[in-house]
């Protein structure tokens, strides 16, 4: 199919999107039979979908659904044969889980990791996507390629000789190294994304502010630069999402709890507290609520253009 | 079309990168624009991609030659404690391909990616048809739930399916004594390999479907609505319709999505790990987890960086088609 025509409006096609059209034509055409025939089959046709979608609905959501339902259940409660739907709602299973030796080290860890990793990533990104859309020089193209490549590198199939490569370095249970590994995973895809938004910054800007004599640094910070902050907001938040839900990489090189992340304890939590589904609910449901919110308010993006796999793992 | 590497938003200006791009003016090396910009030095662009070059060369380049490095090497406990390096050649593959578990493991790894990419690639599509049929709200709220499902973090989700497969009080086991299904008093879903990685697929199909369903609904929306019309004036049925209208112009989706789908798949590590940790008795062992325990666990670090050599270069393959997929989609637009 020619791609050409309908590709500018990726971004902007919604899940949630504008009504299509299609079906509705037939309404406007003179009634004849066909037409009435059509559109007994589109009343049919619109029963169907609906019951189907009715069906579908509780699947995709019942496991979120059941996850905060747990968490606050009162405990007597969860541990029954046969589930409870209806209950007066608790906290203390939260307080349970945040009130876990060092569940704060754990906060501060996440954190840490994935602010440290995006930020970075968004510096080091922005110098490299404007040489490759702006400039030229030698190896240009080869870096493109290279850069689409390591979007798809196979962290997971390399945590061994990760764990070797630190371990010789004496990079185990650090956080600062499992930054820079996080940096390293989210770079290319914000390179790529970055290179995109640059590249839909008008070039005539940039040319219009250096003959009113800005310097070319002067030009990027002040012309180019706040035209990017929607790109550099969504992609960082990407990004954040990405280190965030790392599992892998931190299972392997950090053993010790000092150095645990959010998702190396949640996978510990349960070991450690046994049956206890409400904390152990609540803890993933505290891990799992930024992100949710993060990418109901990303979805537009999302959806039409991370093929590059920046979310999914 | 809906699929594309880029990102968001400006997809579309982005000019495709096996194409020269005109960078400043007409003509970029030129002695005239060096004139104009005296700053922007020949070394400038290099500076500005360094940093990126240099954390990619020694975070990703060097960690994948150490690791080929490493697949030649004897490294157990011993070796670990004294450390000292002991060459061994290639014996660490032939000792894996000699090794009945190793062709166990590799043959169960393709026969659950094709289970699932099957699945999420049948059950995504006729969701994303699905969505393009119904009315906006309906449609919406079945967004919601998708959007839900996509975004739980693999980990929160890995717990959550213990907990609705658990022996016990699992919700799974009364759904089907309420379902009439007798034996699920406290039945284990996690007793054996084959069941493990049958909840596992479970949550990877439950997890992936929205990126199919939603990203094809995307696409058909780019779909004019005429030619919907015109096919079903000429009679044409919904199977007719997807055969000779949808699929042929989507086939660049499937393509793509389907090698995603499969890359994604074969490396899944954190699904099975956190989920029973590859268990039981390491039956629910893919080739990545199977590389980490035999690493991690069995103190072989010789033998893992093999089999993680040969899993990447078996990723390599997909990924290769997966990229040429791409600069075609790319030099198309």
């Amino acid at each position: 199919m020619s791609h050409t025509g309908t590709v500018s409006t990726p971004g902007s096609v919604s899940t949630t999107g504008t009504v299509s059209t299609t079906g509705k034509v037939s309404d406007t055409l003179p009634v004849d039979k066909a037409a009435v025939r059509a559109r007994r089959r589109r009343t049919l046709g619109k029963v169907w979908p609906n019951a189907v979608a009715l069906l579908l609905v509780p699947v995709f959501l019942f496991p979120v659904y059941w996850m905060f339902s747990t968490s606050f259940k009162p405990s007597s409660e969860i541990l029954t044969k046969t589930p409870t739907f209806l209950f007066t709602p608790t906290f203390e299973h939260y307080g349970t889980a945040t009130g876990v030796d060092m569940f704060w080290t754990y906060v501060q860890n996440s954190l840490t990791v994935t602010i440290g990793a995006v930020l970075l990533a968004l510096v080091v990104a922005l110098a490299a996507s404007f040489a490759i859309v702006r400039m030229r020089f030698r190896g240009r193209k080869g870096l493109v390629l290279a850069v689409m490549m390591a979007q798809m590198a196979p962290w997971e199939v390399m945590v061994i000789v990760m764990y070797l490569i630190a371990r010789d370095a004496e990079m185990l249970n650090s956080i600062g190294f499992l930054t820079l590994i996080y940096f390293v995973m989210v770079l290319p895809f914000t390179i790529w994304t970055l290179r995109g938004f640059i590249a839909a910054v008008p070039k005539e800007l940039e040319e219009a502010a250096l003959i009113d004599g800005c310097s070319r640094t002067q030009a990027f910070f002040r012309v180019i630069f706040p035209l990017l902050a929607p790109g550099l907001m969504s992609t960082s938040l990407f990004g954040f999402i990405t280190a965030w839900n790392e599992f892998a990489m931190v299972l392997v090189l950090n053993k010790e709890s000092e150095a645990y992340t959010l998702p190396l304890w949640l996978t510990q939590f349960q070991s450690a507290f046994g049956n206890d589904w409400g904390a152990t609910m609540a803890a993933s449901s505290l891990f799992a609520v930024p992100v949710l919110l993060l990418f109901l308010f990303l979805q537009r993006r999302a959806v039409g253009g991370l093929s590059a796999g920046a979310v999914k793992g | 079309m809906t699929v594309h590497t880029q990102g968001a938003t400006p997809v579309a200006e982005e000019p495709p990168p096996g194409e020269p791009e005109p960078t400043d003016g007409v003509s970029p090396s030129g002695p005239k624009d060096r004139g104009r910009r005296p700053e922007n030095a020949a070394w400038l662009p290099y500076a500005l991609i360094a940093p990126a070059v240099v954390s990619l060369l020694a975070f990703l380049g060097y960690p994948l030659i150490r690791n080929v490095v490493l697949s030649a090497q004897q490294l157990g406990r011993t070796e670990m404690i004294s450390r000292t390096t002991v060459w061994t050649g290639l014996s660490n593959y032939t000792d894996l391909l000699k090794n009945d578990t190793f062709w166990t493991v590799t043959l169960r790894t393709f026969v659950f990616m094709a289970v699932n990419v099957v699945l999420i690639m049948v059950l995504g599509t006729l969701i994303g048809l699905l969505l393009n049929t119904l009315g906006s709200k309906m449609r919406l709220v079945l967004s919601l739930s998708l959007v839900m499902a996509w975004a739980m973090p693999i980990v929160a989700s890995a717990t959550v399916f213990r907990w609705l497969f658990d022996t016990q009080f699992g919700v799974m086991n009364w759904v089907m004594r309420g379902l009439g299904f007798a034996g699920y008093e406290q039945h284990n879903w996690f007793e054996t390999g084959l069941s493990t990685l049958t909840i596992v697929t479970v949550m990877i199909v439950w997890a992936s479907i929205p990126f199919v369903a939603l990203n094809m609904y995307a696409g058909l929306t780019t779909i004019s609505s005429e030619l919907y019309e015109a096919a079903r004036m000429d009679g044409a049925s919904s199977v007719r319709l997807f055969r000779s209208v949808v699929f042929p112009m989507m086939k660049p989706f499937f393509l793509i999505t389907t090698f995603l789908e499969i890359i994604w798949v074969f490396k899944a590590f954190a699904q099975i790990v956190a989920l029973n940790g590859g268990g039981p008795d390491r039956a629910s062992e893919t080739l990545p987890v199977f590389a980490y325990v035999e690493g991690m666990a069995q103190m072989n670090f010789g033998t893992a960086a093999a089999a993680s050599v040969l899993t990447i270069l078996i990723l390599l393959i997909a990924m290769s088609f997966y990229f040429r997929l791409i600069l075609k989609q790319e030099e198309e637009q």
